[in-house]
């Protein structure tokens, strides 16, 4: 693929230059440096040099803030996306965060063939079996605990989560041993063999293994599956985020919650948000637990704003600003919780409330919760 | 069919355990030469990824090793190598990977015979195991 193919297939050429995309960009807005008009600009020029070695390029978070707004319908994303894959055939890459450690295991993960340890942290309390027609998918989930333990973040914590929902609901998930990593950085950084090799892997076994429905606590697992793997692979099993699967439930079994007293508000990752357009399932199953009060932050829904980097690339200052912005607006709605559904936007609004290196203390601090541990906490038990 | 050298990147700090290669060399102790040495200002600076590019290159084990704690040239240096270490034995563990795989030492300058007896322990233990299963990522040499 060529850059005038990538202009083609993403409607580049229809853009008008109306600068909607650098005013609704998260990053526009803090970087001066960063601009999706200037980029699309540069392709319509055809200067494919400067572009795929602009280091901007990979500042990127595909968050489909500026695809929504565009009058012209052009997909941004997708033709950032194809870029970058220009840009890494070119050996091009962005800065990995924490030295590109989560990016070379997920590259050794591919191209190897050993058993994973995946599954000691899990304990005996929550029942599985191998012979269910759903399945419950960890992903990268195990290798966040020790990178991410001086936060510290418990992504575990969300699958062990996931797991107590799906067994008071009386569904005794199959979790594959042998799973890789979804893809998802691999794809959106450009490494197309990468992505290959791990959704081949991932689809081959979930074919053996026979499940009908797949659930995914992580919004970017779910966009990858559901967007992107019938691309190149077929997957013959219904994909579903668990917070949509609660929303289901709710509506067909009508589930009873306990009682949590607690005033929240909810960030929309946007993965499940603008990629997937789930609003309502997440808002609805907050709703349904007696106690909580859901009190909405100032931008919302399509107007999310994103929690500030993707893929654990280029993570810098102005990454941190977007955070920062966005837990003072979580925390100027009075909530003492910020709910979010995504293990990576916990992530990184924890990161951005922990001062390294600096004298001065975190600047804001609220409660980061994932929705399955707050709606397993409402199941009690 | 030749028996299988396993390869080993050794990451040595500049101010011990380099110093200990050294000193075994002019000694003349004999160690196996399966060892390929990185030398590191600081055993500390020894971030994950440096290990895991190696497993990426082809490496079969991985040493790092460094002063003693209580004779780091930069005095806290092996603290921060023991602190990266545990998250990355860790990761490497999740990975699937044997734990003899990976190695952390404390060797002093004036250790060259400690040096080459670790070489040769892992030599040994490498060969029982057999290579690393990473496929090699295209374009990287060992």
């Amino acid at each position: 693929m060529n850059l005038y193919e990538i202009i083609q297939d993403t409607k580049t050429h229809y853009c008008l230059e109306c600068g909607k995309c650098s005013s609704i960009c998260p990053i526009s807005r803090y970087d001066p440096q960063y601009s999706p008009r200037v980029m699309i600009e540069d392709a319509l020029f055809g200067f494919e040099e400067e572009l795929i070695h602009n280091h901007k390029l990979f500042s990127c978070l595909t968050c489909y803030a500026c695809q929504l707004k565009c009058p012209s319908d052009v997909d941004y994303p997708l033709f950032i996306r194809k870029t970058r894959e220009l840009a890494a055939a070119a050996g091009e890459h962005g800065d990995y965060a924490h030295s590109g450690t989560l990016q070379s295991l997920v590259g050794l993960m591919a191209r190897s063939s050993i058993k994973q340890r995946r599954f000691e942290w899990f304990s005996n309390s929550y029942r599985t079996s191998e012979s269910s027609d759903v399945m419950l998918f960890i992903g990268c989930s195990p290798y966040f605990e020790p990178v991410f333990e001086d936060i510290p973040v418990r992504t575990l914590d969300i699958a062990e989560a996931s797991l107590k929902i799906l067994n008071s609901l009386g569904i005794e998930p199959l979790v594959h041993p042998d799973e890789k990593c979804c893809g998802h950085d691999a794809l959106w950084l450009g490494d197309m063999e990468t992505f290959r090799i791990l959704a081949e892997h991932n689809a081959a076994i979930i074919k053996e293994s026979g499940v009908k429905k797949l659930i995914f606590f992580c919004p970017e697992g779910y966009r990858t599956f559901k967007l992107d793997y019938p691309n190149y692979v077929k997957l013959d099993c219904e994909v579903m985020h668990i917070s949509e699967f609660l929303a289901q439930r709710l509506e067909t079994e009508g589930l009873r919650f306990n009682e949590v007293k607690k005033k929240v508000t909810y960030q929309d990752p946007c993965r499940l948000g603008r990629h997937l357009g789930i609003y309502d399932a997440p808002r609805k199953v907050l709703a349904s637990i007696p106690g909580i009060e859901l009190v909405e932050m100032e931008h919302i829904r399509e107007d999310s704003i994103c929690c500030g980097t993707s893929c654990f690339t280029n993570c810098d200052s102005y990454s941190k600003q977007i955070r920062v912005g966005r837990l003072v607006e979580a925390k100027a709605t009075g909530a003492e919780t910020l709910i979010t559904s995504c293990p990576k936007c916990q992530t990184h609004f924890k990161c951005a409330m922990v001062a390294r290196g600096e004298e001065k203390g975190p600047e804001v601090e609220i409660e980061v919760m994932d929705l399955a541990n707050l709606v397993a906490n409402a199941i009690g038990g | 069919m030749a028996e299988f050298e396993p390869q080993i990147i050794a990451f040595c700090c500049n101010w011990c355990t380099y110093a200990a290669a050294d000193l075994a060399g002019t000694s003349r102790v004999h160690y196996p030469p399966n060892v390929k040495i990185v030398r590191v200002m600081c055993s500390g600076m020894v971030n994950p990824i440096y290990v895991l590019k190696a497993f990426e290159s082809g490496a079969d084990g991985v040493l790092v090793a460094g002063c003693n704690l209580v004779d780091c040239y930069y005095l806290d240096g092996p603290v921060k190598c023991d602190a990266m270490f545990a998250i990355l034995k860790k990761l490497v563990h999740i990975l699937g990977l044997e734990d003899e795989r990976l190695r952390r030492e404390m060797i002093s300058a004036s250790e060259g015979v400690v040096f080459a007896r670790v070489v040769e322990e892992m030599v040994e233990g490498l060969k029982k195991l057999g290579p690393a299963p990473f496929k090699v990522k295209k374009g990287a040499v060992v």
